[in-house]
């Protein structure tokens, strides 16, 4: 396999061909922050909260494959304005109360929001109404949270390859719901792993909560992105 | 003239509050009022939310004692997972006491020191401008510093416990998510002076001595000041003993007689009515049996030291045998000795704390258990201010379908109402001119209820006094606003 040279932020990061901007920064040990890319899953460049620019052009690095010599722009102070204003506008849609979730410490949206120092945001909250949802005998889904990132609807399928979580409605009415009879046959490795691929805490598995004390969750120690910069496996 | 006389907003005290009094023609009190003019519908919101999040978004209802949020509601749904009272582990139950006994400590601290104090050490009359915590440390600078770090070490037990000092995750339905490693159990120990349980008691006993003092040169005062009969009620043990995380009801009378004992909280609602009036969105509790009018009962420090037997700690149970000898142990209903009753807790909450960090069972691992289900579920604890309910319907989604809270304040409003009346009575009524002084005075018997506003309405806002002295065709007179 041939091996290509790109530049991230004038950094020269070396790889083999094919592969995704946001693969060859993470091997590189440069950060791109994303939210709905997720270790082996098909990218699909929903969120762009990975957008960088290459020769003025804006692109999802986790969907965009480098190409020998490119020379792309990962931290520039107007992309990560726009990285953060994404992050806003995902917090104004959707209700987002981080005292009383339980994947707070845990939850990638409110990571990246610390690591870009968001206080208040931009755009006015739209304070939807949605509802908690107990859409099977192991899970409740807490649309309040969701921010569409389809990694459950992605990841979570049955042995014979069926999804059990889908995207229904359209624009501003999509949300996700479940297919109910697979749902009912989730086992408690499955309604885990759901609950551990969302980003959020759209996803709650019944009966435990808060089972981590402060202190011990994901990002209390380090910030989000802390492991590739320190070139750690995700 | 008739005239009205409106306190808003009432200060020193945790929430947003106003008195109003109402003068005749010769100025002599015609009605009094302490309302509370917040709403916020924790009970409706919660509905809808998985049950597990009930101790952690409940207890956000304040910022002072969410611990006895946290924990009332965690002891709610202990029962909801099959995990009821004395069943949960012992590490589970050591470490949610040792949380909540390092919550009395920094609230009775800051209750007593940061915002009683002044009007006792600086006097009631004393400029407002440094009649405050500020004035304190003017006055004594290392009385101030003992406060602040009777506060911190309270605040570090929450930290080890729950995770954070305020609003924490330690308690879970079955149990906690933490234990206490050694390391942080020899520092509360052993740590450098003076930040060690030994240097804590010591000053908590300072503090009742402090008191005393002040009581002895001003008896009339803290005797007499709002001093009404009332009956009162708390938690006790099982075997009579001072307890703040569990035990069952017992009230008593203003003479000690038993109104009820040995009573299964989770039946609360067979014995606990509460009234609504149109001018205050604080409702008014009241002991069924003796109807609205008479059942209303006093809860907090001075109630619990009324209904105990005796405290379970050396030091402070002599404390409470000298306490009890004043009053020939009938109850106590000076409304100022609620400040006395409260500075005994504190020393009685660092002695426990010593004790419970001393028991090997805090480093143990087994910190949740499962039981069968059940529906709803009755938690109760003694919070700083009183007694504390917390009651929770849960659907077979795991969803939280109907919750009420009886906070500690609510308990009180009937006697912080009576306290009010009694102050614009004696101090108001048939007087020429109202004085700041005067005003104040009706605030310190508010202070010694310790009013968390806030809780008690379950809502959200700023600090604020207003008093307003209206004449008997409703026009305002007089008003003082801070």
């Amino acid at each position: 396999m041939s091996e290509i040279t790109i530049t991230i932020d004038g950094r020269a990061c070396k790889s083999p061909a094919g592969r995704t901007i946001f693969e060859v920064a993470r091997t590189n040990g440069v950060y791109i922050p994303t939210l709905c890319n997720y270790k082996d899953l098909r990218p699909v460049g929903s969120c762009r909260v990975c957008t960088v620019r290459v020769a003025g052009r804006y692109m999802a690095a986790c969907t965009q494959v480098a190409i020998d010599g490119m020379a792309v722009e990962n931290t520039a102070p107007d992309l990560e304005d726009m990285r953060r204003s994404i992050l806003e506008m995902l917090f104004v849609e959707g209700n987002h109360l981080c005292p009383s979730c339980e994947k707070s410490g845990n939850c990638e949206l409110q990571a990246l929001a610390y690591r870009y120092q968001i206080m208040v945001p931009r755009f006015p909250f739209q304070f939807p109404v949605r509802r908690v949802e107990a859409v099977a005998p192991k899970l409740l889904l807490e649309h309040n949270r969701c921010i569409q990132c389809l990694r459950c609807v992605r990841s979570i399928q049955t042995e014979d390859g069926r999804r059990i979580f889908v995207p229904q409605n359209r624009s501003r009415w999509r949300k996700i719901g479940v297919d109910p009879r697979l749902a009912a046959e989730l086992t408690d490795e499955m309604a885990l792993k759901a609950m551990e691929v969302c980003p959020v805490g759209s996803i709650l598995r019944k009966g435990v909560g808060f089972a981590v004390p402060i202190g011990r969750r994901k990002f209390d120690k380090t910030p989000i992105g802390t492991d590739v910069a320190e070139g750690l496996p995700r | 003239m008739a005239r009205k006389i409106t306190i808003e907003p009432v200060t020193r005290v945790e929430g947003h509050g106003k008195v109003t009094i109402h003068l005749d023609d010769a100025g002599k009190v015609q009605q009094s009022r302490f309302h509370i003019v917040e709403f916020r519908g924790f009970e409706r919101f919660i509905q809808g939310r998985p049950y597990w999040e009930a101790p952690v978004l409940v207890q956000r209802l304040c910022g002072i004692c969410p611990v006895s949020h946290h924990l009332a509601a965690a002891k709610a749904m202990d029962v909801v997972v099959g995990v009821g009272p004395g069943k949960l582990t012992a590490t589970a139950e050591k470490m949610r006491r040792l949380m909540h006994y390092g919550q009395m400590l920094q609230s009775h601290a800051l209750h007593f020191f940061h915002l009683a104090s002044p009007d006792f050490l600086l006097g009631m009359d004393a400029d407002p401008a440094v009649r405050n915590v500020i004035g304190i440390i003017a006055l004594d600078k290392e009385l101030a510093t003992r406060a602040v770090l009777l506060r911190k070490f309270g605040q570090e037990i929450i930290l080890a416990t729950a995770g954070k000092k305020i609003h924490g995750t330690g308690a879970v339905p079955g149990g906690m998510n933490k234990n206490l490693s050694p390391e942080e159990r020899d520092r509360f120990l052993k740590g450098a002076a003076p930040l060690n349980i030994d240097q804590m008691i010591a000053w908590a006993g300072a503090a009742i001595e402090l008191f005393r003092g002040y009581h002895a040169k001003n008896k009339d005062l803290v005797d007499g000041f709002a001093a009404f009969p009332s009956n009162h009620l708390s938690l006790v043990r099982k075997d009579g003993a001072l307890d703040f995380y569990h035990g069952v009801l017992r009230a008593v009378d203003a003479e000690g007689r038993k109104i009820l004992n040995d009573v299964d909280y989770q039946d609360y609602l067979e014995y606990i009515g509460e009234e609504v009036r149109s001018w205050s969105y604080m409702k008014f509790p009241y002991i069924k049996s003796l109807g609205k009018s008479a059942g209303w009962y006093r809860v907090g420090p001075l109630a619990r030291l009324n209904t105990c037997d005796h405290i379970p700690s050396p030091l402070a149970q002599k404390e409470f045998e000298a306490y009890k000898s004043y009053t020939d142990g009938k109850p106590n209903n000076m409304s100022l000795h609620t400040h006395w009753a409260r500075l005994i807790e504190l020393l009685h909450s660092a002695e426990v704390i010593k004790e419970l960090l001393l028991d090997k069972d805090l480093q143990g691992t087994k910190l949740v258990k499962t039981g069968p289900r059940a529906p709803e579920g009755v938690g109760l604890v003694e919070a700083p201010r009183g007694t504390l309910f917390h009651h929770f319907r849960v659907n077979g989604d795991d969803q939280i379908t109907m919750a009420n809270l009886i906070v500690s304040t609510t308990n009180n409003n009937e006697p912080m109402n009576r306290a009010v009346h009694w102050v614009a009575v004696n101090t108001l009524s048939e007087k020429p001119e109202i004085t700041e002084g005067m005003l104040n005075r009706v605030e310190v018997a508010i202070r010694a209820y310790d009013p968390c506003l806030s809780c008690a309405t379950h809502a959200v806002g700023r600090m604020p006094l207003d008093v307003s002295l209206v004449d008997a065709r409703g026009r305002v007179l007089q008003r003082e606003v801070r």
